[in-house]
């Protein structure tokens, strides 16, 4: 968007820009783990898929190798159609200055409910409280709002919604809204 | 040696004297929240903090909108910053959309942010006074507000929920007057502010009551990943509109301010300079503005993003606000993840409150900046 950064991106031959510096970052990734797919790399964001296995081994990475040290958000995104949930960890650095541009996405899916009982069900993923303890409220966020259990979180309670909620969670996409 | 009672008496257990506080959610010093505490005597054991009181679903209401009709109400979290919780979304818009903003556009947009950043702050601050017993620093910042609440009506038609900004700009132009009266109430402001040093900032009662409270080291503010004015009391030199400046900013001259201590007392300071920072980049801005020119691209019905996603991050009166826009080639966004900085301080909070009196829980909770409702979206 901003023209300053212009000068340093070359152009490939398809004409589409090359960022070097998210390259090279994206690149440190798929070489320690060859499972890894590297959806996208922008100008100043990556976007990094990874199985929920190997979720907690590629944080450790990203965290230790390439220096990211905090969560900015973590969200939940249904799919239904794919009988899958997606929690995406959007990362980044305080102190690396070099890192200060730049959010790596780290998303992972899990399998998805028909009949959802949060906690009590497939819908699980391994938490990485212990990688970033930053992201321990927004784990708590997104069980309650997408059903997903995070395994090792020690707080899996309610947070936003009533304490008597009974209905499904409500970001789900087969939850509507009245009217609408 | 055992201890003899009389008969019918015996020994208090240390559970005993745990007592389990509720702080809120109707206290007026809670703000619309509530703080479970477990405190022995005096003294903070535990603190959970308990949110939720008004979420108002904003992500999900997002789903079923499309991204012009999605702007009124995704300013409703913080309504006395709507500018800035409105910037990250019409970022992430115009980059789905492909849109290039104008350039009095970026400029307008730059000086109501930062007038908003002061609208907001100017309200904390008036709260913070009241939680620690200084009226006057309640009456002072929430009249001062008013001077740039009029400033903001002449801008955009609307004292707080503006809906200024669209993707593609900005909603209307300003008065032909407007550069006059920005600089000459900005210029008023400025001298306003430094005058709540000898009130405020400076007084020993403030001082005695937030130095050395609360305090938050550098790694732990690393660690939590908290954001904004309390990142940056800790030590820590990060903001994004000098660390991956959007719109103009990168042209505009001014600072950081970064303070090392980590208290209460630093916390609530930062937001004042930043104040006064504000005053300097609304000059400036005032000053590179381009005189005339077109403040708005105009959009077909209903625009679809592609099939891709975006983050973006401002900036705000609390820190790092990042909107995560999925869109899936519809009018609307398949997912639209707001994430806010009160929510992101929050987590600090049972860390600072963990061991303290009961009596520092104001100035600790306050001068974390949070703001319940944008914590609760």
């Amino acid at each position: 968007m901003s023209s300053a950064d212009s000068t340093e991106i070359e152009k490939s031959e398809d004409s589409s820009p090359v960022y070097e510096f998210e390259k090279s970052l994206s690149d440190s990734i798929s070489k320690k783990f060859s499972n890894v797919e590297i959806a996208y790399v922008k100008q100043n964001r990556i976007r990094v898929n990874v199985k929920k296995e190997e979720i907690i081994d590629v944080a450790s990475f990203i965290r230790d190798e390439l220096h990211f040290d905090h969560a900015e958000s973590v969200s939940g995104v249904d799919y239904p159609k794919d009988k899958q949930i997606e929690v995406v960890y959007h990362l980044g650095s305080y102190t690396d200055p070099l890192l200060s541009k730049q959010i790596l996405a780290l998303a992972t899916r899990t399998q998805r409910e028909d009949n959802p009982h949060p906690g009590n069900d497939s819908s699980k993923l391994p938490s990485l409280c212990d990688v970033f303890p930053s992201v321990s409220f927004h784990e708590r966020e997104c069980f309650e709002m997408l059903g997903v259990y995070f395994d090792g979180n020690p707080d899996n309670r309610r947070l936003l919604l009533p304490e008597d909620w009974a209905d499904i969670p409500p970001l789900r996409k087969d939850f509507a809204i009245k009217g609408r | 040696m055992s201890q003899k009672l009389p008969p019918g008496l015996q020994l208090e257990k240390v559970d005993d004297r745990i007592m389990t506080l509720n702080v809120g959610p109707q206290h007026p010093g809670s703000g619309h929240m509530r703080i479970i505490l477990k405190i022995d005597g005096d003294y903070i054991v535990h603190c959970d903090p308990d949110p939720g009181y008004v979420h108002r679903g904003e992500e999900k209401m997002a789903e079923y909108r499309n991204y012009i009709t999605n702007i009124p109400h995704l300013e409703r979290p913080v309504i006395h910053d709507s500018c800035n919780i409105l910037y990250p979304y019409c970022l992430g818009v115009e980059e789905l959309l492909g849109l290039e903003v104008p350039e009095r556009a970026k400029y307008l947009r730059v000086i109501a942010a930062e007038l908003n950043r002061c609208v907001y702050t100017e309200y904390w601050l008036g709260i913070y006074g009241i939680f620690l017993g200084h009226s006057t620093m309640f009456m002072w910042p929430v009249g001062d507000r008013e001077l740039l609440i009029d400033l903001l009506d002449k801008m955009t038609g609307a004292r707080v929920t503006h809906a200024y900004f669209v993707p593609g700009g900005v909603r209307n132009d300003v008065p032909p007057n407007f550069e006059d009266v920005c600089l000459r109430q900005v210029n008023y402001f400025e001298k306003r502010l430094k005058e709540y040093a000898d009130i405020f900032y400076d007084n020993p009662i403030l001082i005695s009551r937030t130095k050395g409270t609360g305090v938050l080291s550098r790694e732990d503010a690393i660690k939590l990943g908290t954001t904004g004015s309390v990142l940056r009391a800790s030590g820590v030199d990060f903001d994004i509109r000098k660390k991956e400046p959007y719109d103009v900013y990168e042209e505009l001259d001014f600072q950081t301010n970064v303070l090392k201590e980590g208290d209460s007392y630093a916390r609530s300071k930062i937001p004042w300079l930043d104040m006064l920072e504000s005053c300097r980049i609304i000059r400036d801005a005032l000053q590179k503005m381009p005189k005339s020119g077109s403040v708005r691209i105009k959009l077909k019905p209903k625009p679809k993003g592609g099939d891709t996603e975006v983050y973006h991050r401002v900036e705000s009166g609390r820190g790092s606000l990042g909107m995560y826009i999925v869109s899936n080639n519809k009018p609307e966004p398949y997912r639209l993840k707001i994430s806010v900085p009160s929510f992101r301080n929050l987590i600090a909070m049972p860390h600072l409150l963990k061991g303290e009196l009961l009596g520092n829980l104001p100035p600790v909770y306050w001068s974390l900046n949070y703001w319940p409702v944008e914590a609760d979206r």
